[in-house]
């Protein structure tokens, strides 16, 4: 496997390449591609810390943990809440910044603090054409010209090699609760958590495990902020669903936090072979993709939006959607159903048009991923 | 400021290019009369005027979808307008080019309270946005000072921002879907109700696009439950670092604020003369503002006091109702109004890394004395989004120009510092050739070659955002 350990020897090395390159960050997404393999993982390094700021800067083969464990020293941490494929994909590998931006890796935190493309204030690339790239800065509003870096964002390498991503990060809250309801169907659990989303009460995380983590269904919310304000809004939140069901309260900051690393990294479907689909929807539309689905195994996210599903190889989760607005993902399954498939939703005519114009001006040459994303 | 020259051959074309729009368009909506187009010769920065050839009203996105498709074949350029407040000259025409106006698409398309969304027809104002969703108890975050007239056609293309972004995120962060009209006629859908793009991110590039990708027809918002109330405390000190230092210990603490607001000396004095507000006589005065129950937000405003304290303030004034809030907040709101009152001004609004504002302050008072004008300084601290405003005479001949140099000179300042042109107006005319400043060759270039797939003709909105050198080779007309 090649390697380069600057931003400079990438480019040099793209503008030469005139075969597809396959890039490697942690691998741990196990995204097949071609020969070709290169890795990144030396262009690393914390560029710039201000937490007075809120402002981080990376270069993109840093590693997560090293960055949250930066962050965390601070008190900070990134909003989204990446999740770690590791459990799920199977796949080793340390997981890189570059490879989240990429993937635009968001979890529950998502619907209320953004996923990692709201996150992501700058970007630098190395374009088809090995041309660097830059794009945002390091200050949190900025619409100066075209914003290059949400379309970088969960562009999946398609359209240029990241070398440095710019992040506003957060505080991390005083404290933070969990408020567990047992035994809901899916229907009525995902009326339970938009009731809940629908309160003035700051709720960032609401989940429903049809099997949680106690083998039963589970549906979870979460709380943060100061002692004094979680407090209150358990309160608020018991009564607003008392009519739905007893909510329990885990406030041991371990409980808690296993809980919601339990939901972020999937861990209750990574047992097994079968693939996994990961379908985006609008909440109230999750238990229909369910029921009409049947996988052998679910969970829902970001309030029933997310909606992951475990089922047998093979299974075209698309055909089953019927006229449900959304997209449906592979995140895991084999090579033969991957290519018979494809990862990525496809994209209704002139919006492929698009797609495939803007892959063709950044990367002339074919050489990102080719065949991945339409 | 340079514009293309307007193509004669088009100009000439000018009542086959109306009948044309006519035969798909109501009557009334197309507006060719040379005195009624004038109504449309700028937006809010209304140093720089020009009639369009003519301007349509469409109402409905097929009729968006006929116009293009007119102008596609006869080679006019089009450009984009919402409510034209823009602050950049991004709805300003050329004489060769239709006004594409969406003031007549304004309903509410579909509510949504169990998944948090509306689906509104661009032409719809901002503020009216939130009207339709907050007898229900919900809100539209993103909220800039033009709320009551701007369009939310304006916001997505400008990315606008407002007071509360810094909890809230910008109109980016609060938009799910768009149907948009390509050039050439094709609609296109854009995301929706779900979250995130299923492919690579379209919707973000379109928006802040400055109306030169699309035209924005319909826009899927996110909606919030509104915040059982909010109250600010008012903070004054001595010295712009100080007041700088205590903005920073406040983000560290944990606490986040919905709004951060600094106001500068010049500022403070102008708003004093004019609301009489009440605020004291200091370098820099900070409004910071937070959200929640009412013993949530006496915890924070506690908290904060605290910090602010460290710092030897010259006065903390912590509003304990709703009333006191608007006391504090009236100086802050007629700040620009107060500013207008002593002269003309022109806003600027760069971005910078938030421990540079002491230095960015210190030698923006030093541009002024070399300039011979002055300027205040409205600026949302929590996010470095600066709003310097510079005083001129627009009667006094030689004074705009003087303006828009040490203007151009404070921008150059931001992106020194490590920050930008600009934080939420957009670049538009008016920050188009400071472009190269924040830019080298190629990064502009990948922003071209974006457009060049959305608008291969490069009809849409063309003289906008890149300097014209970098366009000239691109651009059909002009
Ligand atoms: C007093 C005042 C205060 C302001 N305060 C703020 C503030 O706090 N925060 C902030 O961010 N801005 C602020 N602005 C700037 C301005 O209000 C925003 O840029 C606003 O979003 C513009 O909206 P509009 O509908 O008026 O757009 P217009 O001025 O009509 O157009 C703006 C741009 O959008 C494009 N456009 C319009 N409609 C469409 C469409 N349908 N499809 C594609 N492109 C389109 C135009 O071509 C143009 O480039 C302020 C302006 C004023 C005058």
């Amino acid at each position: 496997m090649m390697s380069v350990s600057s931003e400079a020897e990438l480019a040099e090395y793209v503008a030469a390449a005139d075969a597809p390159i396959r890039v490697i960050g942690g691998g741990t997404r196990g995204v097949v591609g071609t020969q070709g393999a290169l890795s990144v993982a030396g262009v690393s390094g914390v560029e710039l810390y201000e937490p007075g700021a809120l402002t981080l800067v990376v270069k993109a083969g840093t590693p997560v943990a090293e960055v949250e464990a930066l962050l965390a020293k601070s008190g900070q941490r990134l909003p989204f809440e990446p999740m770690d494929h590791r459990a799920l994909t199977g796949q080793g590998g340390t997981p890189t910044v570059g490879g989240m931006v990429a993937a635009n890796v968001s979890g529950p935190r998502r619907f209320q603090a953004g996923a990692c493309r709201d996150s992501l204030i700058g970007v630098r690339f190395v374009d088809g054409r090995g041309e660097v790239i830059r794009n945002g800065g390091r200050v949190m509003k900025n619409v100066t010209g075209y914003d290059l870096v949400k379309l970088m964002a969960g562009s999946f390498g398609t359209l240029g090699i990241l070398t440095e991503v710019a992040f506003k990060v957060l505080p991390m809250p005083e404290t933070g609760v969990t408020l567990i309801l047992r035994g809901l169907d899916d229907v009525t659990a995902v009326a339970a958590l938009s009731r809940a989303l629908g309160s003035p009460f700051e709720v960032n995380g609401a989940a429903h495990a049809p099997v949680g983590m106690g083998g039963a269904p589970e549906t979870l919310l979460r709380l943060e902020g100061f002692a004094g304000s979680v407090a209150y809004r358990t309160d608020k939140m018991r009564a607003l669903l008392a009519d739905i069901g007893a909510v329990e309260v885990v406030d041991d900051s371990a409980s808690h936090d296993a809980i919601w690393a339990w939901v972020r990294d999937v861990r209750g479907l990574s047992e097994g072979g079968d693939d996994i689909w990961r379908v985006s929807v609008k909440p109230s539309d999750g238990p229909a993709v369910v029921a009409a689905v049947a996988p052998d195994g679910a969970l829902y996210d970001w309030g029933g939006g997310l909606v992951w599903l475990r089922v047998a190889p093979g299974t075209d989760v698309r055909a089953r959607l019927g006229g449900v607005a959304g997209h449906a993902t592979i995140v895991r399954a084999g090579a033969e159903t991957r290519a018979q498939l494809g990862m990525f939703h496809p994209e209704p005519a002139p919006v492929a048009a698009l797609t495939r114009g803007v892959r063709q001006q950044f990367d002339p040459k074919g050489l990102f991923n080719p065949g991945l994303m339409g | 400021m340079q514009m293309p020259a307007p193509d004669q051959m088009v100009i000439g074309r000018k009542d086959r290019i109306v009948a044309r729009l006519q035969e798909v368009l109501p009557r009334d909506a197309v507006i060719h009369d040379v005195m009624e187009t004038r109504a449309y010769e700028c937006d809010a920065l209304t140093a720089y005027k020009c009639p369009p050839l003519c301007a349509v009203l469409p109402e409905t996105t097929e009729q968006v979808a006929a116009v293009l498709r007119i102008c596609h074949q006869e080679n006019v350029p089009v450009v984009p307008r919402g409510a034209g407040t823009s602050l950049a000259g991004g709805a300003l025409p050329t004489a060769d080019s239709v006004i594409l106006g969406v003031a007549r698409m304004n309903d509410v398309l579909e509510t949504d309270y169990d998944n948090r969304f509306v689906r509104v027809q661009t032409g719809r104002t901002n503020l009216s946005v939130t009207g339709a969703v907050e007898t229900d108890g919900f809100f539209y975050a993103p909220d800039p000072s033009s709320q009551l007239a701007c369009a939310i056609a304006g916001n997505i293309a400008m990315n606008s921002g407002g007071a509360h972004c810094l909890k809230y995120g910008v109109t980016t962060n609060n938009l799910l879907g768009v149907r948009m009209v390509l050039m050439d006629g094709t609609i296109v859908d854009l995301g929706g109700a779900h979250m995130d793009a299923g492919g690579i991110d379209l919707l973000g590039v379109v928006c802040g696009s400055e109306g030169q990708l699309g035209v924005v027809t319909e826009a899927t918002l996110r909606i919030l439950p509104k915040p059982e109330g909010a109250l600010p405390v008012l903070i004054g000190y001595d010295s712009n670092e100080v007041a700088g230092q205590c903005v920073s210990d406040i983000i560290q603490a944990g606490v986040l604020p919905v709004a951060i607001e600094f106001m500068d000396r010049p500022c403070i004095e102008a708003t004093e003369a004019f609301a009489k507000a009440g605020y004291p006589m200091c370098e820099a005065l900070l409004i910071v503002e937070v959200e929640g129950s009412p013993d949530e937000i006496a915890h924070q405003l506690d908290l904060i006091s605290e910090i602010a304290n460290r710092h030897n303030p010259v006065e903390i004034r912590q509003a304990a109702d709703a009333d006191q809030a608007a006391r504090i907040w009236l100086g802050r709101k007629s700040a620009f109004g107060a500013m207008g009152q002593i002269n003309d001004y022109m806003c600027l609004d760069g971005t910078i890394p938030v421990s540079q504002l002491p230095y960015v302050l210190r030698r923006i008072g030093e541009m002024s004395a070399e300039y011979g004008l002055g300027v205040g300084n409205v600026f949302h601290a929590g996010d470095g989004n600066m709003h310097p405003l510079i005083l001129f005479n627009a009667n006094k001949p030689g004074d705009l120009e003087k303006c828009e140099a040490f203007g151009a000179d404070i921008l150059r300042l931001c992106v020194e510092v490590g920050g930008c042109l600009t934080g939420e107006h957009g670049v538009g005319v008016e920050k188009r050739d400071l472009m190269t400043t924040q830019f080298d060759p190629e990064d502009i270039e990948a922003q071209l070659r974006v457009k060049d797939v959305f608008d291969p003709k490069w009809l849409l909105n063309p003289a906008k955002v890149f300097p014209l050198a970098a366009t000239q080779a691109r651009r059909t007309v002009g």
